[in-house]
């Protein structure tokens, strides 16, 4: 069947109403060329799509506006390209502060169409750009996630095709609703390598009449630390506090409080007291949100209790100064959630060196590092760089077990799994 | 007891000591059923562990002479999901009761399964902060069954669920294994295997050690009870405050039976002549809570409430709880006995399915009375029956059963807090496609492939389908022991 023609190939894809072209280099993931691209039109068009593909035993990728396509280890085989920007669709229920979006609506669209009503899908993207499928396939969570929670806590329901072509739904439309395993979580952050995401429906919050960010630049990562713990306990009940650090300079913290008008001064007051020469705003900055860097720089995902968080971000910087390079750090200190960037052309044994060395460290205090993104020239899979995307994943063999039920042979984006699945 | 079992008892022994294990006939039977005593079977055999080695241990014999095992915490499920298997292993966890750590700096703590929910709370308070899902059942109901169930509560409309608040487990799977899932920094490495852990009742394994997160106290709390001529002006009310951009921690409402019920049962002094009560109860920055509180207030005056009470002190808030807190139990005293429904409805649909509910109500002459989360569209309608009278019974569950199958029509769910368990399996079908079940059975399957943790829970088997849902007679022996206030 691997010799099966395009012509062929061409036939059984599209046989369920996808539209089936050949693949270009701009189709590449990670310089891997796809043979076939195909465009489903709905779900059902999906389920047929995936079905065909497993038959003929070709290895699938979902892309939507493809924005964070680098996310990822590189694809061990990607024979089709599934493009998700016709699997469109907005069902807003405003009086229920529930929306189901199809996985190709651009997130743009989506606040948009959120707003008119006076709610938001309280995710700040941190890749402008994206679609809904890609944003919840690589689990982005914005600085708001501190006080609404990541992604995964604002996803109701889910609708997937499994690697066999089976579209199968979990969760449903209501926000409180504990019927049945909620397999929408295993979905989030996979980058689809358990199924392909065809609709997803979520939770929405009232769009708050005001904000302030209130921030500070920090002498160090010890005073960082402890504003950030100030901020945490004050009553104020900020939204997000948020660490920047460039590769060059001193850090700072952003703390946004959203709320009623009528408070918000007095709380933005409160929190300037806890910081040195604070500075408030009433709007954010253009770059609130986004990841630290450039999009072609290599991307760590750092995690901390947050009693470490900014200690972690130092840990971070000082291993990559250890090895002759340096990083960029910047997220949520109040969740402990925050990414660093290495230079784009960094040597590629010093981005190995710097993941071992401040993984370890970061251990110690109860945090992981993982390689969210590669640079470039790290991402040819066939090059052995000794480097650990991964490190250590608590559960593995279970994780194992789900994707052996799921994806047997290996077909929804191999490679990109945890621990390299 | 079966062979296989009884084989088993001195390696149980060995792992568990002689006081740990319990094979006495009138012992196993307290455990028979949980808070749903319509379902009671006699467990095999029930043990007692003390340690996370000990549930492996045990977890291990049963994985190596299959023999299936059923979690159970503090037994105040309403899904009779702790239902014990007759010729299996109960493994209760009212042993493993140690807060293990409460650790301030990182707004975690680290429990025992066995720990009651309101424990942690009460661990928390002195720092400041406290643990956020709060189940009616709080000061009995074990944190490892609230993570079995991802147990809400009143205030789940704007803090949500267990599984918003657990970041880390230890679990016991199936095969015996000790796996570390999460733990005190999000976002853990690979598939969020924590996040479907949480809500699967004890079909995935049993957790032995749980960190949470623990909020911050609220810097101001106020509570508001408005009484409205009708069920209608009320739920019109609960749309008003929504649409206005607000969200309380809980939104409560109660119609005219379950008030007079509760009246008679704890003379909570609601307004008389009200056709439905709304306790709104709002948290967070002080200014922010008195900004929204006078909106709130005026909303429900806009929409033609004859009383407004206001409670700005813990005493206050207590009463105007009262009325609410007491009733389930309430309700237990004005009938001989009831069912008590959990569904979900989008909120939007509320008006419509409680004039459906009132409309079945009255074509089958079975009383129901109407308890619920408004905020989040959670109904908890309580089907009064005479269970001396013949067919009773029958028509009761009808009617019990046809309240789940509108909250369907309308896009809601068969449960929104008490779990599937045995009672609802035969339910899911009616929710979810044979594609869909088939599925969630894989992922099970992935975790317990020889289908020996809490089997016949969760998902239809056909061994299953067929039986009426759960009837509760008078309220519930914990209500009764003053260990419990219901919701």
């Amino acid at each position: 069947m691997h010799e099966a023609t395009t012509t062929t190939l061409t036939e059984a894809l599209s046989a369920g109403g996808a539209a089936v072209r050949e693949g270009t280099s701009a189709d590449a993931v990670h310089g891997r060329v796809p043979r076939l691209v195909a465009t489903p039109p709905d779900t059902a068009a999906a389920s047929a799509l995936l079905a065909a593909a497993h038959r003929h035993g070709l290895a699938s990728i979902a892309r939507g506006n493809g924005t964070a396509l680098a996310w990822g280890a590189p694809p061990l085989r990607c024979d089709l390209l599934v493009d998700t920007t016709a699997l469109t669709g907005i069902e807003h229920a405003a009086g229920d502060l529930v929306v189901r979006a199809g996985a190709g609506t651009p997130l743009a669209d989506l606040r948009d169409h959120l707003a008119r009503a006076g709610q938001r899908l309280t995710l700040d993207p941190p890749v402008p750009g994206g679609t809904v499928g890609g944003a919840v396939a690589t689990g982005l969570s914005g600085p708001r996630r501190m006080l609404h929670g990541p992604l995964r806590d604002l996803i109701i329901g889910m609708t997937v095709v499994r690697a066999d072509g089976v579209a199968a739904s979990s969760g449903g439309r209501v926000v409180k609703n504990v019927a049945g395993y909620d397999l929408g979580k295993l979905h989030t952050g996979a980058l689809g390598t358990l199924g392909l995401i065809t609709s997803v429906t979520f939770r929405l919050h009232p769009v708050p009449p005001a904000l302030r960010l209130v921030s500070a630049q920090a002498p160090d990562a010890a005073v960082l630390q402890e504003w950030t713990a100030r901020a945490l306990r004050s009553a104020a009940v900020p939204a997000a506090v948020e660490l920047r650090w460039p590769a060059e300079g001193p850090p700072r913290l952003q703390v946004l409080l959203e709320g009623a008008r009528g408070g918000i001064d007095a709380r933005a007051a409160e929190v300037a007291a806890l910081l040195d020469a604070p500075h408030t705003a009433e709007a954010l900055p253009p770059d609130w949100g986004a990841p630290p860097g450039g999009a072609r720089d290599t991307l760590l995902k750092v995690t901390a209790p947050v009693s470490a968080s900014a200690l972690a971000a130092r840990t971070v910087r000082e291993a990559a100064r250890a090895l002759g390079t340096s990083a960029d750090v910047g997220g949520s200190a109040g969740a402990g959630v925050l990414y660093a960037a290495l230079p784009a052309d960094a040597d590629p044994e010093a981005v190995a060196g710097v993941v071992a060395r401040a993984r370890a460290a970061l251990a110690e205090a109860g945090g992981t590092l993982t390689v969210a993104r590669t640079a470039p020239h790290l991402a040819d899979p066939a090059l052995d760089l000794g480097l650990d995307r991964w490190g250590p994943v608590g559960g593995l063999a279970l994780m194992r077990a789900v994707k052996d039920r799921f994806d047997p042979h290996r077909l929804l984006s191999p490679g990109r799994g945890p621990g390299g699945m | 007891m079966p062979e296989p079992l009884h084989a088993l008892l001195p390696r149980l022994r060995a792992v568990c000591g002689d006081d740990g294990v319990i094979t006495d006939t009138a012992r196993r039977r307290t455990y028979e059923s949980d808070g749903i005593t319509y379902h009671a079977a006699l467990p095999g055999v029930v043990v007692l562990p003390t340690s996370t080695a000990q549930v492996a241990a045990v977890v291990s014999l049963c994985a190596e002479h299959g023999v299936p095992f059923v979690p159970r915490g503090a037994g105040t499920g309403l899904s009779a999901g702790a239902l014990p298997h007759t010729e299996g292993v109960l493994i209760v966890t009212s042993r493993m009761r140690s807060i293990l750590e409460i650790d301030v700096a990182n707004e975690r703590a680290v429990v025992q399964p066995g720990v009651a929910n309101l424990d942690i709370t009460r661990a928390a308070a002195p720092h400041g902060y406290y643990y956020a899902p709060d189940p009616s059942s709080q000061q009995v109901c074990s944190v490892g069954g609230n993570i079995a169930e991802n147990s809400g509560g009143a205030h789940c409309l704007k803090y949500g669920f267990t599984v918003n608040h657990v970041l880390g487990l230890e679990v016991v799977t199936p095969a015996g294994e000790v796996v570390r899932l999460g733990g005190k920094a999000a976002d853990a490495p690979g598939y969020d295997l924590l996040g479907a852990f949480i809500g699967s009742e004890g079909t995935l394994g049993i957790a032995t050690e749980v960190t949470v997160r623990l909020l911050r106290a609220p810097q101001k709390v106020r509570t508001l009870l408005a009484a409205f001529p009708t069920m209608d002006a009320g739920g019109a009310a609960v749309s008003a405050i929504i649409a206005a951009g607000v969200l309380p921690a809980a939104v409560e409402m109660m119609d005219a039976l379950s008030i007079e019920a509760a009246e008679a049962a704890v003379a909570c002094g609601y307004p008389a002549g009200a056709g439905a009560v709304l306790i709104v109860e709002l948290d967070g920055p002080a200014a922010d809570v008195d900004a929204q509180f006078e909106e709130v207030a005026a909303l429900c005056r806009a929409e033609g409430a004859f009383e407004i009470r206001t409670a700005s002190d813990a005493a206050e808030r207590a009463r105007i709880w009262k009325g609410r807190k007491s009733a389930f139990a309430a309700v237990g005293r004005i009938s001989p006995a009831y069912i008590v429904q959990d569904g979900v409805v989008p909120r939007t649909s509320l008006p419509e399915v409680l004039r459906r509910i009132a409309e079945l109500s009255a074509e089958s002459g079975i009383r129901v009375a109407n308890v619920f989360h408004a905020g989040d569209g959670n109904l908890h309608p309580l089907v009064l029956f005479d269970d001396a009278e013949p067919g009773a019974a029958e028509r009761a569950a009808e009617v019990s059963g046809a309240i789940l199958d509108l909250c369907i029509e309308h896009g809601g769910s068969i449960t929104g807090e008490h779990g599937v368990g045995v009672d609802k399996a035969c339910h899911m079908p009616e929710m979810f496609s044979p594609a869909d079940l088939e599925t969630m059975d894989l992922f099970r399957g992935a975790f317990d492939p020889a289908g020996i943790a809490n089997p016949e829970k969760l998902l239809p088997t056909p061994r299953l389908c067929g039986e009426r849902p759960g009837v509760r007679k008078g309220v519930h022996p914990l209500v009764e022991r003053g260990a419990a206030e219901q919701f």
